[in-house]
């Protein structure tokens, strides 16, 4: 058996919305380099829809498939959905991911809240 | 594929193939049985010593069988505490960046009671024996000092600290490990009191490995039962294994001269292309270390991912990164060589075999080329460090 599934896999070879946007309305970034995964996602925002995602990782394979699978569920979706995204719903998606790497899905989830809280914050100003 | 995992483990030699295979099916007796078929498979067994044995400039007696290197290690050091507790010794040197079947050991023997000191190993990965020499006290009943790192490959001066260790009149044990049959070994020359080797190392089986204990050093057991191996390793012996891991042992240092010249020309093409990679840096002594042996940090990338991708292009290595580890923190060799964190989760352990060519060498150079860039392309760290924001440590 491999070491991750197929979906896994497949968006850590061919991972979607990888790159930065430079005017972004929110910039989220969780995780540290001593622990092995940083997790940098940008997002734009248009009336309150996320028009557009991008992330960055450095980390291993499920940290970059789970970034890539996260933005790609919230991509196109209201603010107040993608604040509704979770770890599990992440982990799902990507069939599952091994006991020990579940804290991947986790980041990601935390970097999209992160980023989020960043557009809000600048709402408010 | 290219396996660049050989300090993983190696392949079996044709050889020791075929002579498991004959064993299995032409030998199967047990040796402890008394009628000819099963004292076939004793003579079988005691060849296997002798050639072991000669090898290391031992005596047969001196050899015990075991399942393994790990299995060796921990009988090793157990025996040799227990003897020290005897005589109101209870302190135990060894280094910082041991196998953990060593490190466990010892973990658990400090709960017991033992005072335990880990040498560092300096950023060069090398034992000063000066420093071995100064942690000695009249307390101390063993020095265990790897012969050569599993990691990094550095060689260590195990023969001076042999004759410190005589002179201190203090046991030495090394695990041999990653050195036997690639680098020479005479147990008497190099003043060492306790040996372990593991066959799958060496183009050897799986499940096989043996102890040298210096005759007079009284071994306790792991496994208690029947009076297998001078009643020191009880179990009916793993007669077809055994004979082929002599096998393998005898083939790996007859041929020694050659493959050991050979493959450090391959490494050191191999060393000189990635150095070509900006901020990377070699891990371990450039020239002190195994002829198969290469490792890199590559900062601003992780490991894993970085072995992935390589196994997408059909190159099998090995990292020391968490990820890989199975625990939070990267490989401790790295650690213990001053690698902070950040960099040790970016690490590459390349280990050659005797046929890998240079194309081979080429190709994985380029291949890590493209990769550490491809990852790097994308990784936030990178960017900081790029945009200094961030220090560049390598």
């Amino acid at each position: 058996m491999a070491l991750y599934s197929e979906k896994v896999m497949d968006h850590f070879l061919h991972p979607r919305n990888v790159g930065v946007i430079e005017d972004a309305d929110g910039v989220g970034e969780v995780g540290n380099a001593k622990c092995g995964d940083i997790m940098k996602i940008y997002l734009k925002i248009d009336n309150d829809i996320i028009t557009d995602v991008k992330f960055e990782t450095f980390g291993c394979g499920s940290a970059i498939a789970s970034s890539s699978m996260a933005t790609e569920m919230i991509k196109g979706k209201p603010v107040s959905e993608a604040l509704e995204l979770t770890n599990k719903a992440v982990a799902e998606a990507l069939d599952g991911l091994p006991a020990h790497k579940m804290h991947c899905s986790v980041l990601a989830e935390e970097a999209i809240k992160n980023a989020l809280e960043d557009y809000q914050s600048k709402q408010k100003k | 594929m290219i396996y660049a995992d050989n300090a993983a483990t190696t392949k079996m030699s044709q050889a020791s193939i075929d002579k498991m295979l004959s064993l299995m099916n032409d030998t199967y007796g047990n040796p402890s049985s008394l009628y000819r078929f099963g004292q076939k498979a004793k003579e079988e067994l005691e060849l296997a010593r002798e050639t072991v044995a000669s090898i290391i400039g031992a005596e047969p007696r001196e050899i015990l069988f075991t399942s393994g290197g790990s299995e060796a290690d921990n009988q090793a050091i157990r025996s040799v505490a227990l003897l020290g507790k005897a005589q109101g010794r209870n302190h135990i040197i060894s280094t910082k960046f041991e196998h953990h079947a060593v490190l466990h050991t010892l973990d658990k023997l400090e709960k017991e009671g033992f005072e335990i000191t880990l040498l560092d190993v300096h950023e060069d990965g090398l034992v000063r024996p000066e420093e071995v020499e100064a942690a000695i006290t009249d307390k101390t009943a063993l020095v265990t000092i790897m012969y050569a790192n599993n990691e990094i490959g550095t060689i260590q001066p195990i023969a001076e600290i042999g004759k410190i260790c005589r002179e201190k009149k203090v046991l030495f044990h090394t695990d041999a490990v990653q050195a036997i049959g690639h680098l020479p070994i005479n147990v008497i020359e190099q003043n060492i009191d306790l040996l372990s080797a593991s066959g799958h190392k060496f183009h050897g089986p799986k499940g096989t490995g043996f102890l040298y204990a210096k005759k007079g050093i009284k071994l306790s057991n792991l496994i208690e039962g029947g009076a297998q191996e001078r009643g020191k390793r009880a179990g009916t012996e793993n007669v077809p294994g055994i004979a082929a891991m002599a096998v393998a042992l005898k083939e790996a240092v007859d041929n020694m001269p050659e493959t050991a010249k050979a493959i450090a020309a391959k490494r050191d093409r191999l060393i000189a292309g990635l150095s070509e990679i900006e901020h990377s840096a070699l891990n371990g002594d450039r020239t002190k270390r195994l002829p198969s042996n290469v490792n890199f940090c590559f900062e601003g990338i992780e490991g894993e991912s970085l072995l992935l991708l390589l196994d997408e292009k059909g190159i099998a290595a090995s990292s020391g990164s968490a990820c890989t580890s199975g625990s939070l923190d990267p490989s401790h060799v790295l650690l213990a060589i001053g690698r902070v964190h950040d960099v040790a989760h970016g690490s590459l352990r390349l280990s050659l075999g005797e046929d890998i060519t240079d194309e081979d060498i080429d190709y994985m150079i380029n291949s890590v080329k493209e990769v550490v860039t491809y990852l790097r392309s994308f990784s936030p760290i990178w960017r900081d460090l790029v945009a200094g924001k961030k220090q560049f440590i390598l």
